[in-house]
């Protein structure tokens, strides 16, 4: 198994009545509510518990990108990519990554991520999502029903101009370029692996499924809810006729160890409740902008959706129900173990984006979980899941040999 | 003639059009806003009361197709004349609601010498700084009455949708009809509605007239000054005991104000 620790870098200090003053973490939120002095240490905290993660063995480093948004400081992802790309040498930096239909002329990310490719010495996990109609569609004035096409184009568009060795035009319905030369090209020939977060619409299962890219569901309600998803994914690549390698799938989820179950209540529960009630507070009106998914995804899903988001009362849970219902996996390193191999078997996914900093946990508490679960947890998973897949390289960074591997000089 | 629907083939069998008509008189083209068309449509109705009226729906609202195929504004606008043609309509009154409001303007403007009697509902397709129109696509169901009518007891009770919202069945059946709606919406009025069509409307010959509810709370009155200012001629007429849906609010007015074109 693959273990990517991800960080979302939330703002730390909302304040303790934000869910009754502020209709939303995301979109509209005031700036008063940040302080780019304290946001100042609060970056670097954040890049050093990344940095901390590779120490300990994690085989991958994780940001992503958002916008206007109190949970997600990271409008540029590939700026902290770079920043790791220097002080880190064996991790995957996962970048999941960049919304490519945000990008003009999308080109842009093409290059970036072909200079963090370099840099890094052929570490780049390249994510292109979609993006959530918060940041795609509010935040940055995407039009809904354009959006989707958008993305297909660009993401053509960054594909060729890796993989061609020549300059070419390119006549898209968004974007014309008269010549494309992508300077410099990614180390990872003839890409780097490619990771697309879903939310499960058709369109993108058939999507990863048709080029080998490694389908992510990142969400924050847990394994369990995800079962009827992942399902749906796997069944298309059945029906594809592809094989059934765990690497085809990723899942994201909050984990919490602590030597003991009791005390991973004590220690965490209120950096847990931070997250799930100030963090994921979104105005419903950002959530969907009409035209964003497709009609055949909202025909599929639109029952489960609405049923699940009747049931999605945040602040009416407790630890005890975040923890039954599997939003959260806490506890002893014993329990923590038994509930990721329920969640790698019944979602069958081999790639785990570990949210181990969670809401306003601060430092210690997040290398003390992040050591245990390192120790403790991920010798154990590697030796057990999925071994008969551990030759599969296809969707994993393929790096530049140690010796060749450069970093920032001491 | 009473009221009937029908599906036409528009643009060579490229899209496919609901089209209702009622009513007896000269030919009034309606362009509905992006809510579409109320069950029992009481603008539409008055307008039937006194002309021949064709309501053609735009792709995406009830079983109108080929959206796919219209991204910009230029593309939204010939499909209306692709309509019209279909119809076999010359120079009809051209009514417009809101969005409506903003394709006929963009049609006078794009073709001013086949629209000559003009009729702007509360159009779109301006932007002040200073006055913003509120961001219909943030706006819970529940929210809109307030925006749409002076009367929003009464309004709410207009937009009822037919069925039960409590029931996830047809709350579900609600919300891809709205996302459908709302999807061809958002090509003219995401995330402004405004595809600069200030910039063309000294093009348009038509005689015009433009409406606004005096209550209007989505596209402030504001706004009536700047049509009136950009097209050369045009008159406005102020509703009184009116929101942004003035012709379901005072049909009387709409129509005492269309007589001037006759």
């Amino acid at each position: 198994m693959k273990f990517t620790w991800f960080h979302l870098m939330p703002w730390p200090h909302l304040p303790e009545d934000f869910r009754e003053k502020y209709r939303s973490v995301w979109v509209d939120i005031p700036t008063t509510l940040y302080d780019p002095r304290r946001g100042h240490g609060v970056y670097h905290d954040y890049l050093d518990q990344l940095e901390y993660a590779e120490k300990v063995g994690f085989d991958g480093l994780g940001v992503n990108e958002h916008h206007a948004n109190a949970y997600g400081l990271m409008p540029s992802p590939n700026i902290m990519a770079a920043t790791l790309a220097r002080r880190t040498s064996k991790a995957a930096l996962m970048v999941l990554g960049n919304s490519i239909a945000l990008y003009n002329p999308p080109i842009r990310v093409a290059e970036e991520f072909a200079m963090l490719d370099v840099m890094s010495g052929g570490r780049l996990a390249a994510g292109f999502p979609v993006g959530t109609s918060m940041d795609t569609n509010y935040a940055y004035g995407q039009i809904p029903a354009l959006t989707r096409e958008k993305y297909t184009e660009a993401h053509e568009l960054i594909m060729k101009a890796w993989r061609e060795d020549e300059p070419f035009a390119f006549n898209g319905r968004y974007t014309q370029l008269r010549y494309v030369n992508c300077w410099p090209k990614p180390i990872q020939r003839p890409r780097p692996p490619i990771f697309i977060p879903g939310g499960g619409s058709i369109e993108t299962y058939d999507f990863c499924i048709e080029n080998d890219y490694t389908y992510c569901y990142l969400s924050y309600s847990g394994y369990l809810r995800a079962k009827q998803l992942m399902d749906g994914y796997w069944e298309r690549v059945a029906k594809a006729g592809k094989d059934e390698s765990p690497y085809r799938g990723g899942f994201a989820q909050v984990i919490c160890v602590a030597d003991t179950d009791a005390e991973a209540e004590k220690l965490y529960a209120s950096h847990v409740h931070y997250f799930y009630n100030r963090c994921l507070h979104v105005y419903p009106g950002f959530a969907d902008a009409p035209g964003y998914r497709t009609i055949k995804t909202l025909q599929a899903n639109m029952i489960t959706q609405l049923t699940q988001a009747q049931l999605r009362n945040y602040p009416t849970l407790t630890w005890k129900d975040l923890v039954d219902q599997g939003y959260v996996i806490a506890g002893s390193p014993e329990t923590v173990h038994d509930r990721m191999v329920d969640l790698a078997k019944s979602l069958r996914v081999g790639n785990i984006f570990g949210l181990f900093q969670v809401g306003d946990m601060p430092g210690d508490k997040v290398r003390n979980s992040t050591k245990l679960f390192a120790e403790k947890v991920m010798p154990r998973l590697k030796q057990s899941m999925f071994r008969e897949w551990d030759h599969d390289d296809r969707f994993w960074i393929k790096p530049l040999p140690a010796n060749e591997q450069r970093v920032a000089a001491e | 003639m009473p009221s009937s629907s029908r599906l036409i083939d528009v643009a060579g069998g490229r899209a496919s059009i609901r089209v209702h008509e009622a009513g007896d008189g000269a030919p009034l083209l309606f362009l509905h806003g992006a809510g579409g068309l109320m069950r029992d449509d009481p603008f539409f109705a008055a307008l039937a009361s006194r002309y021949h009226v064709y309501a053609p729906m735009l792709p995406g609202y009830e079983d109108s197709t080929g959206e796919e195929r219209l991204r910009t504004m230029l593309d939204i606008t010939l499909h209306q004349f692709d309509v019209m043609e279909a119809l076999g309509l010359s120079k009809p009154l051209l009514v417009g609601l809101s969005m409506g409001g903003m394709i006929a303007a963009e049609m006078a403007a794009l073709a001013p010498n086949e629209i000559e009697r003009l009729c702007l509902v509360a159009p779109a397709g301006l932007w002040l700084d200073a006055k913003p129109i509120t961001d219909m696509f943030a706006l819970l169901p529940q929210e809109f009455p307030s925006y749409l009518f002076h009367d929003v007891v009464k309004g709410a009770a207009l937009m009822t949708p037919g069925g039960d919202l409590n029931d996830v069945n047809f709350l579900a059946d609600f919300m891809v009809m709205n996302a459908r709606r709302l999807g061809t919406a958002g090509k003219m009025l995401f995330p402004i509605p405004d595809r600069g069509l200030r910039e063309r409307l000294y093009r348009v010959k038509a005689r015009t007239i433009v409406v606004w509810g005096e209550s209007d709370r989505l596209i402030p009155p504001v706004y009536a000054a700047e049509f009136q200012k950009e097209i050369a001629g045009s008159r406005v007429v102020m509703v009184p005991k009116a929101g942004h849906l003035v012709g379901h609010e005072q049909p009387e007015a709409v129509l005492r104000a269309l007589t001037e074109l006759n």
